[in-house]
């Protein structure tokens, strides 16, 4: 790989690399100038809402929207019937295993979950739109719906779908080692285990929002959408309307968090154009909070049945697993729902060096909302998993839950370290970042705690969990999942103006997690100038080059390393021209200060205010011949690289509520060379917060026949400053060979380890009560439940 | 739903009189009729917090009262925090504390934070964890949030240790309880 040299100098020679500069986002969204979908106004603009399924299934018999129409404000009603003429909305995966399912836009004869959009409507105002949809009278034919993993599979069930009689949208075999039932027979230790994990929801602060206009002048479409992935969204809005994609501009103004709910297309952002196309006025679409939190993407809903065997000495040998994930009733695009069930098999066994693995991963239909990637996608349960059996092997073998973990992590002379899955790890700190998180946490110490407290009837415990985190998936990994569409590069293109001002073009789409700040770094670092010099575009379709979008923890390796090539690019122009101007030898200049400068004789040099403004207003200063312009394009398409982390918290259970409360939470982190570690310290904190979310507090509930009990913020208890301890951050660096910049993706890691950790944490507090809680959220029911029954 | 009600309501010190259907709440009459977008709606239910205004000196959920309730009243928005030399002390500390990320939240804790700033200037931690615990961010963690108030706050009561560099590029210190230790192990 071609390595960034100036990157990867020592951290202080960086010049821009590795500061934790205050973000240029920052000003607008101090000061109310931030613009989000909502707060965009346009002239003649109308509002749409949504009438949705109240039931989880049911055949639709009649929808009848004479009233709807009638009522005042209303322009338009739209069903599935003013439809019909569309592509169908199927999402695939290139697998004879998967099934491929519709997503109707606006359901047709049936609706497979409370939200379901059955029918439009656009107004004059978002309320008389709300009036309007409510009085859109479709009458249901309630149907069995089920709403559980065990309910689908259940002999006899409702088919969610009839092309999926099984309710199995997915069933691999990921894989099978002929050895592992002899290797389990013989193993001194057989952990038997079933870890689950409940339905929970992003719940960005900002829900989905749209704004389309159809210009009549261009003859083209212009979708405002609060997503993450805009050209992935103008590829599927433009293929399910039958437009050039010329003809569909998309535009991510600021998003209001993302979190994954908003990488995938949804259907109300294709809902969004038609209903503009239909009443020729610009309409908006804004989710309230109750939609979002009964009709948005949710994930997370996973249970293992894992077995396990372990040597005497606490090493796993082979690992058996059955991976059940409730994908709710469709299928997301373009990651579909394997993306869970997938992401479990590749990357269950961690950073462990177990060698026997089996795994038979399955997508279990339910009447339910439909799932999509959620910050860790997976690895926040299969982390769970990995380091439940650590803990329970350490019970079980009488060894410290610390030293069972670093007898199987791998070890530092084995990378790149390949896994029995397959995968492919490139050099992390793993046994370095346990031992340090366990000397912060002063392990011994809290021993001699624990016990003194638990002689005083307290119940103190020490969680532990260890996790890679692989980042910047390339096509290569896409192609493997084999997704119809494979996002896995990105394009930079840089361009200087004739003052000296850079312009940054990506494909990728920050919406909170800094790129404008982080980005300009990279490029000032190649460039030899202050990152206030480099204005970064993104999130609009005509203004970047094709790409992906900002998720998966994929942006700053990506995005950073295509940012990186076309700097230097860039960078080799500019001393191109420079040459000219100075009449020096290109390899005698360098970058420096906003100037290109003859190296070792700094009164020797030409700014780049001078060289953008002869080479576009004054060409003919340049040798004939010479192009005009100033400008660099690149690509970067990584193989993915793998951060790691150790988390580690003290917890104490109050044994008369069950409830948890933090005593200490610790990070040792290593996402490689950090650009900004502010901005790696922010993502940390919140995406920590985000798994002690899931940990302790979050849960979306259904009933048995499918209604969502959990509608509002009062019943989906997001948690606030009370719960959310402080996070101690320690950074170990360990640069990714497969990255233009030494970075790592990082975005994830904070949930995927949290949960885990807290588990591992409150099973250790109640270890001396024989308890072992394995599924999530713990609620301090089940905790004092737990208690009691250990004292009955 | 015809019923609309003309309100008088003074935004950031400016008067306007608006023509308000009464099912409108405070946050439709501040975004969409006087254009002060930077109030943001995240539940529309009083839990998040984030279209928190200050009325008539107090803090509230604007999404909890109804325009008409706002006839007469003074209201201080997001907007109306910078003054002509900038922004406001705490507007800095959340800069320098990376208290925001998306920034969607960001505008109810910074009204938030005003108020009880206002009130008490000289706020425990726990005063303002407790203050700080009314509305949701989905981002940070909160504890960015809490150093932020904390930080404004003691600024405010020693002027003299305000250090901002004010140019929106200032170099943030890591506020980590451990130092940072860069290391390569395993050799590179």
């Amino acid at each position: 790989m071609t390595g960034g040299v100036e990157a990867r100098a020592p951290a202080g020679e960086r010049r821009w690399i590795g500061r934790s500069l205050s973000r240029v986002e920052d000003h607008r969204h101090l000061t109310g100038g931030g613009s989000f979908v909502d707060d965009i106004a346009i002239p003649g603009l109308l509002h749409l809402a949504f009438a949705r399924s109240p039931h989880a299934a049911a055949r639709i018999e009649a929808i009848d929207a004479e009233e709807a129409r009638a009522t005042p404000g209303v322009e338009a009603v739209l069903t599935a019937e003013d439809l019909s003429a569309l592509q169908r909305f199927v999402p695939m995966l290139n697998r004879p295993d998967f099934v491929p399912v519709e997503t109707p836009l606006l359901a047709r004869d049936r609706v497979r979950h409370v939200g379901e959009p059955v029918a439009l409507v656009v107004a004059s105002t978002p309320h008389a739109a709300e009036d309007g949809a409510e009085r859109v009278r479709v009458t249901y034919e309630r149907t069995d719906a089920v709403a559980s993993i065990d309910a689908a599979l259940a002999e006899g069930s409702p088919a969610v779908h009839d092309d999926a009689p099984d309710n199995l949208l997915l069933d691999a075999v990921f894989k099978d080692d002929p050895e592992i039932d002899g290797v389990l027979d013989g193993a001194a230790l057989v952990v038997e285990a079933t870890f689950r994990s409940s339905r929970v929801t992003a719940v960005p602060m900002e829900a989905r929002a749209c704004l389309a206009e159809w210009d009549g002048r261009t003859e083209r479409c212009r979708l405002h959408s609060s997503t993450q992935v805009p050209h992935i969204v103008r590829t599927s809005v433009a293929g399910l309307l039958g437009l050039p994609e010329h003809r569909l501009r998309v535009i991510a103004p600021d998003v209001g968090g993302g979190f994954g709910q908003k990488c995938v297309v949804a259907r109300e952002e294709v809902l969004t154009c038609i209903a503009a196309q239909a009443v020729g006025r610009p309409v908006k679409w804004v989710a309230d909070r109750q939609e979002n939190l009964v009709a948005d993407f949710q994930g997370h809903e996973q249970r293992y049945e894992v077995r396990a065997g372990f040597t005497e000495e606490g090493v796993l040998l082979a690992l058996d697993a059955q991976v059940l994930t409730d994908v709710g009733a469709y299928s997301n695009h373009p990651f579909t729902c394997g993306v869970e069930p997938l992401m479990a098999a590749a990357e269950l066994l961690g950073p462990y060096t177990v060698r026997h693995y089996r795994c038979r991963t399955r997508a279990v239909a339910t009447h339910k909302t439909p799932m999509a990637p959620y910050r860790g996608v997976a690895r926040p349960q299969l982390v769970l998993v990995m380091e439940g059996l650590m803990q329970r092997a350490a019970r079980r073998l009488g060894i410290e839950q610390s030293e069972v973990r670093a007898r199987n992590l791998i070890p530092d002379d084995a990378f790149p370290y390949t896994t029995a899955a397959g995968l492919r790890i490139d050099r992390g700190s793993y046994g370095e970042s346990l031992a340090r998180c366990v000397d912060a946490l002063d392990l011994d110490a809290f021993r001699e705690r624990q016990a003194a407290a638990r002689r005083e009837g307290r119940l103190l415990g020490l969680g532990l969990s260890c996790f890679g985190e692989r980042t910047g998936y390339g096509t290569e990994a896409f192609e493997q999942r084999k997704m119809a569409m494979t996002p896995g590069y990105d394009i930079a293109q840089l361009a200087l103006d004739p003052t000296g001002g850079i312009t940054l073009s990506v494909g990728t789409a920050s919406h909170g997690q800094s790129h404008e700040t982080t980005l300009a770094q990279i490029a000032a670092e190649a460039l030899g100038v202050h990152p206030t010099v480099i204005d970064v575009r993104q999130g609009d379709t005509d203004q970047s080059p094709y790409g992906w979008g900002t998720f998966a923890s994929r942006s700053m390796v990506v995005s950073g390393g295509a940012t990186r090539k076309a700097s230097l690019r860039l960078a080799d122009r500019l001393k191109h021209l420079a040459s000219h101007l100075l009449e020096a030898a290109p390899e005698d200049l360098e970058l420096r200060d906003g100037a290109v400068v003859v190296r070792g004789s700094p009164s020797h040099s030409v700014t780049l205010a001078d060289i953008g403004r002869i080479a576009y207003l004054e060409i003919h200063r340049l040798p004939a011949g010479e192009e005009p312009g100033v400008e660099a394009r690149a690509t970067f398409d990584p193989p993915g690289t793998f951060s790691n982390a150790t988390h580690g918290c003290i917890v104490e259970i109050d044994p008369d509520t069950g409830a948890v409360a933090f005593d200490r939470y610790v990070v040792v982190e290593d996402c490689g060379v950090m650009i900004n570690p502010m901005v790696v310290e922010g993502q940390v904190r919140g995406g920590v917060a985000q798994g002690i979310a899931a940990a302790l507090y979050e849960r979306v509930v259904y009933s048995d026949d499918g209604q969502p009990l959990t509608t509002s913020l009062m019943d989906y208890l997001v948690p606030t400053a009370s719960e959310i301890p402080p996070v101690e951050i320690l950074h170990l660096e360990t640069p990714s060979e497969h990255s233009e910049t030494g970075a790592k993706g990082m975005g994830e890691g904070g949930t995927m380890g949290a949960p885990a950790c807290v588990v591992s944490a409150v099973n250790d507090a109640l270890a001396h009560l024989d308890i072992e809680l394995d599924g999530l959220p713990i609620l301090p029911e089940q905790v004092l439940t737990a208690i009691q029954r250990a004292r009955a | 739903m015809n019923d609309v009600h003309l309100i008088t309501i003074t935004v950031n010190g400016r008067p306007s009189e608006v023509a308000v259907e009464a099912r409108r709440t405070l946050a439709d009459v501040l975004r969409h009729d006087l254009g002060y977008t930077g109030t943001h709606v995240g539940c529309e239910h009083g839990i998040c917090g984030a279209c928190t205004v200050i009325l008539d000196g107090e803090p509230v959920r604007s999404c909890l009262i109804f325009g008409v309730q706002a006839d007469d009243a003074t209201v201080e928005t997001v907007e109306g925090l910078a003054g002509d030399d900038g922004l406001d002390a705490l507007q800095e500390s959340f800069s320098e504390q990376h208290a925001l990320q998306c920034g969607f939240c960001t505008p109810g804790f910074l009204m938030l934070a005003t108020a009880l700033l206002r009130a008490n200037p000289e706020p425990t931690d726990d005063e303002i964890r407790d203050a700080v615990a009314s509305n949701l961010c989905r981002c940070t963690g909160y504890q960015p949030i809490l150093a932020a108030v904390r930080q404004a706050a003691d600024r405010a009561a020693s002027p003299d240790t305000a250090g901002s560099e004010g140019n929106g590029w200032g170099v943030w210190e890591p506020h980590v309880d451990v130092p940072r230790e860069a290391e390569q192990p395993g050799g590179q």
